[in-house]
C-alpha cells in the first residue's frame, strides 16, 4: 500500500548516509546481556577496523558489565541482521561488505548475564 | 399600548438544530469540493451527513456558561494550592518526576489535539462533526492551559519544569509523543478521528488520565488531582465522540470498514507502545503507588475494551491482531522502560533511581511471573554499584525504532531474554523496528516513515547542537552539547534522584515546615 495524499508523495530518507559526514551507521547488540537496554548505533567512518570496533569502541560502551573481560572474541559468534556472520578483526567494515544502517548481533557463549537472567 | 409577546423560547431540540445545522450552507462561489479538499481522499465514503447524531446536543452557547463554572473552580483551588505551600504536602520529592513527566510529554499535546480538532472540523463538510470537533478543539486548549498553569507552580521550586515547549520538539524521549500526533496530523480528518478520537481517546484515555489523576491523589498532588477532575467531563464527551465518528463511518458505506479496520489496528499499536511510559511511571515513580501497570491494562483494556470491541463486532470490526502481544507485553513493559530511563538517565529532564527493597517486593508481589525472574538481579546489581559510587549511565546512543521512536528495549514475543529485531528495505535503505506491530506500519506506508527525525540520527548528523558549536574543536563533549541544546540544566535536571537539588530543597523545606530547627 502507498500513502493516500492529496497530491505526489515523494520525499527523501532522513537518514541516507550521505548526510552522515563521511560516516555510517552501524548497529551492534550484545545477545543475553540487557543491562543495556537497546542495541547501540555507531556512527563510524567505513575505514573502521572490525577489530578496533571490537577492543576500543564497543569496549567503551559495554565495558561497565562484570561480564565484558571474560569475552573471548575468539570464540564469539555473530549474526548481521539475523544470519551468521565471520568477521576478520584486521578487515575495515567497507571491506567486509559492512553497509549503512547494518545490524549486528554478538552471541558471547557461557555468558549469561548478572546472575545467569540475561541482565 | 401593549407589548407585544415574544414567541415561546426554543427547545432544546429546535434550538440545537439551529445553531449547528441551520449554520451550513452549500457554497455558490466555489464549488463543495474545493472548499472541502480533504473529503474524501482518503477513500471514505459519505454519503449523508446528515446521519451525523451529536449525544449531546450542546450548542456553543451553553458550551461557554458550562466551561466557565469549572474554570472558576479550577483557579480557585490552584491559588488556594500556591498560597498554602500545596506542594510540600505531597509524599515524597521523587513524585515530582511523574508531574515532569505528564508536563513535558503530555500537556503539549493537548495543544496538538486543539489544532488537530480544529482541523478536523474544517475540513468535515457536515456540520454535525464540525460543531464537535469545534467544541473538542476548545475543549483541549483549555487543558493544555489549565495544566501549564498548575504545574507553573511546581516550576517556581524544582527543576525540569521550565521549558517544556522547547524540549517536545527536540528531546530523545519526547519524540515518541510527539511523533505520534504529527502522524496523526499528517493524515486525512478521517484517521485523525479514528487516531485520536477513537483510539486515543475512546480506548486508551483511561490507561492515561486514571493513572496520573489518581496517582496524584494518592501522592498528596491536589494541583494535579483538580485539573484532572476539570478535564474529566470533557473526556466523557470526546469519548462519546471518537465512538459516534467509527458507528457513522461504517454505517455510510461497507468500503469503510477494512480502511477503519487498518486506522484501528495502526493507531491502536502506535497508543500502547506511547503508553508504556505511563507504565514506567505507576510502577518506578509513584512513591505511593495506585496498582500497578499490568492491573491498570486488565480493568481499563481487556476487560472494558473487550466489551467495546464486542459492540463494534455488529459492525465487522476485529479486535487489532497486534494486541495479543500485549498479554504478554504487560508483565514486561514497564520495567524495561524504566531500566531505560534509568540507564539514559544522564539524558532525561527528570530524576530516575532504582526501586528500594520494599518497593522490589511489591513490583515481585505485582509481577510474580517476571520481575524477580528477569529484573531483580539486575536492578539489584545497579543499587549496589551505585552505592559504591559506580552508578551506570549509558556511555552511547541507543537504536530507535523507526516507527515508534523508543529505543529497541522491547523483547521477542516468546522470550523475554532477547530484543526484538524486525527488519524493513524500502528503495534499497535499511528501516529498523521494535515489532511486528510498528513493521507492519512501516511496510503499509514506507513513504511517511523514511522522514522520521529519529533523534540519535539527528544527533549523529551533527544537527543537534547550539547554532556556533564546532564539533571539531579540541576537547568538544557532544553530551553536554546535545543537552545545552535542550535547554537541560546539566547536573541539576538529570541525573539520580539520589544528590540532586530537588531532593535536598524538598527534604530542607518541608524540614522548615515540621520542624523548629
Amino acid at each position: 500500500m502507498a500513502v493516500q495524499a492529496l497530491k505526489d508523495y515523494q520525499f527523501s530518507p532522513a537518514d541516507s548516509q550521505d548526510k552522515f559526514h563521511g560516516g555510517q551507521l552501524l548497529y551492534v547488540g550484545w545477545d543475553d546481556h540487557l543491562m543495556f537496554c537497546a542495541p547501540f548505533a555507531y556512527c563510524l567512518p567505513p575505514s573502521t577496523r572490525f577489530g578496533d570496533l571490537c577492543e576500543k569502541i564497543m569496549a567503551h560502551s559495554f565495558g561497565y558489565h562484570p561480564d565484558w573481560k571474560k569475552v573471548d572474541f575468539a570464540t564469539v559468534t555473530w549474526l548481521k541482521s539475523g544470519q551468521p556472520f565471520q568477521p576478520d578483526m584486521n578487515k575495515t567494515l567497507a571491506e567486509l561488505g559492512l553497509k549503512h544502517k547494518d545490524i549486528l548481533r554478538f552471541q558471547t557463549p557461557g555468558l549469561k548475564g548478572i546472575a545467569g537472567t540475561c541482565s | 399600548m401593549d407589548m407585544k409577546a415574544s414567541k415561546k423560547k426554543l427547545g432544546l431540540k429546535e434550538k440545537y438544530a439551529h445553531m449547528t445545522r441551520g449554520l451550513g450552507w452549500e457554497t455558490s462561489y466555489q464549488p463543495m469540493d474545493k472548499v472541502f479538499p480533504q473529503a474524501t481522499f482518503e477513500g471514505i465514503k459519505i454519503h449523508d451527513w446528515d446521519k451525523w447524531e451529536d449525544p449531546f446536543r450542546l450548542t456553543m452557547d451553553a458550551y461557554w456558561k458550562y466551561q466557565a463554572e469549572k474554570e472558576r473552580k479550577l483557579y480557585a483551588v490552584l491559588d488556594a494550592f500556591a498560597q498554602n505551600n500545596g506542594h510540600l504536602g505531597i509524599t515524597d520529592a521523587r513524585y515530582l518526576n511523574a508531574v515532569k513527566l505528564f508536563l513535558t510529554g503530555i500537556s503539549p499535546l493537548e495543544y496538538v489535539a486543539h489544532r488537530g480538532f480544529a482541523a478536523a472540523g474544517r475540513n468535515f463538510p457536515g456540520v454535525g462533526p464540525r460543531v464537535a470537533c469545534l467544541m473538542q478543539s476548545v475543549d483541549e486548549v483549555r487543558h493544555a492551559q489549565t495544566q501549564i498553569h498548575a504545574l507553573s507552580n511546581y516550576n517556581k521550586h524544582y527543576d525540569g519544569f521550565h521549558d517544556f515547549k522547547h524540549m517536545l520538539e527536540r528531546v530523545w524521549y519526547l519524540s515518541v509523543p510527539k511523533s505520534f500526533f504529527d502522524d496523526a496530523f499528517s493524515a486525512g480528518p478521517f484517521e485523525w478521528m479514528i487516531a485520536i478520537g477513537f483510539s486515543f481517546e475512546y480506548v486508551l484515555t483511561n490507561l492515561l488520565f486514571v493513572p496520573f489523576m489518581s496517582g496524584a491523589a494518592y501522592n498528596g498532588d491536589m494541583a494535579t488531582v483538580t485539573f484532572g477532575f476539570s478535564a474529566q467531563s470533557d473526556e466523557a464527551r470526546h469519548m462519546t465522540l471518537g465512538l459516534e465518528c467509527i458507528k457513522f463511518m461504517l454505517e455510510q458505506d461497507p468500503d469503510n470498514l477494512p480502511i477503519v479496520q487498518k486506522w484501528i489496528d495502526k493507531w491502536a499499536w502506535r497508543g500502547i507502545r506511547v503508553l508504556t511510559l505511563v507504565g514506567m511511571m505507576m510502577d518506578y515513580m509513584l512513591p505511593k503507588r495506585v496498582m500497578s501497570w499490568k492491573e491498570a491494562w486488565e480493568i481499563y483494556f481487556e476487560q472494558n475494551g473487550g466489551a467495546l470491541f464486542n459492540d463494534l463486532a455488529k459492525y465487522g470490526i476485529k479486535v487489532p491482531e497486534c494486541l495479543t502481544q500485549c498479554t504478554e507485553d504487560k508483565e514486561h513493559v514497564s520495567h524495561q522502560a524504566w531500566a531505560t530511563f534509568y540507564q539514559y538517565g544522564g539524558a532525561a529532564a527528570f530524576h530516575t533511581w532504582m526501586p528500594n527493597d520494599e518497593e522490589m517486593d511489591w513490583l515481585s508481589a505485582k509481577y510474580p511471573n517476571t520481575f524477580d525472574k528477569y529484573y531483580r538481579a539486575r536492578f539489584t546489581h545497579w543499587r549496589d554499584e551505585a552505592e559504591k559510587g559506580n552508578r551506570f549511565y549509558t556511555n552511547t546512543l541507543p537504536m530507535l525504532c523507526q516507527v515508534c521512536q523508543i529505543p529497541m528495549l522491547f523483547t521477542e514475543p516468546g522470550d523475554p531474554t532477547k530484543i526484538c529485531y524486525r527488519e524493513s528495505e524500502y528503495q534499497g535503505e535499511k528501516y529498523h523496528t521494535c515489532s511486528d506491530g510498528c513493521k507492519h506500519i512501516f511496510d503499509d506506508e514506507p513513504e511517511k516513515y523514511i522522514q522520521a527525525w529519529l533523534p540519535v540520527h539527528q544527533i549523529y548528523q551533527g544537527n543537534c547542537f547550539p547554532e556556533g558549536t564546532d564539533p571539531t574543536a579540541e576537547g568538544f563533549d557532544p553530551l553536554a552539547a546535545v543537552l545545552d541544546w535542550y535547554h537541560f540544566n546539566n547536573g541539576k535536571d538529570n541525573m539520580d534522584f539520589e544528590g540532586s537539588r530537588d531532593q535536598a530543597n524538598f527534604a530542607m523545606w518541608r524540614g522548615m515546615a515540621t520542624k523548629n530547627t
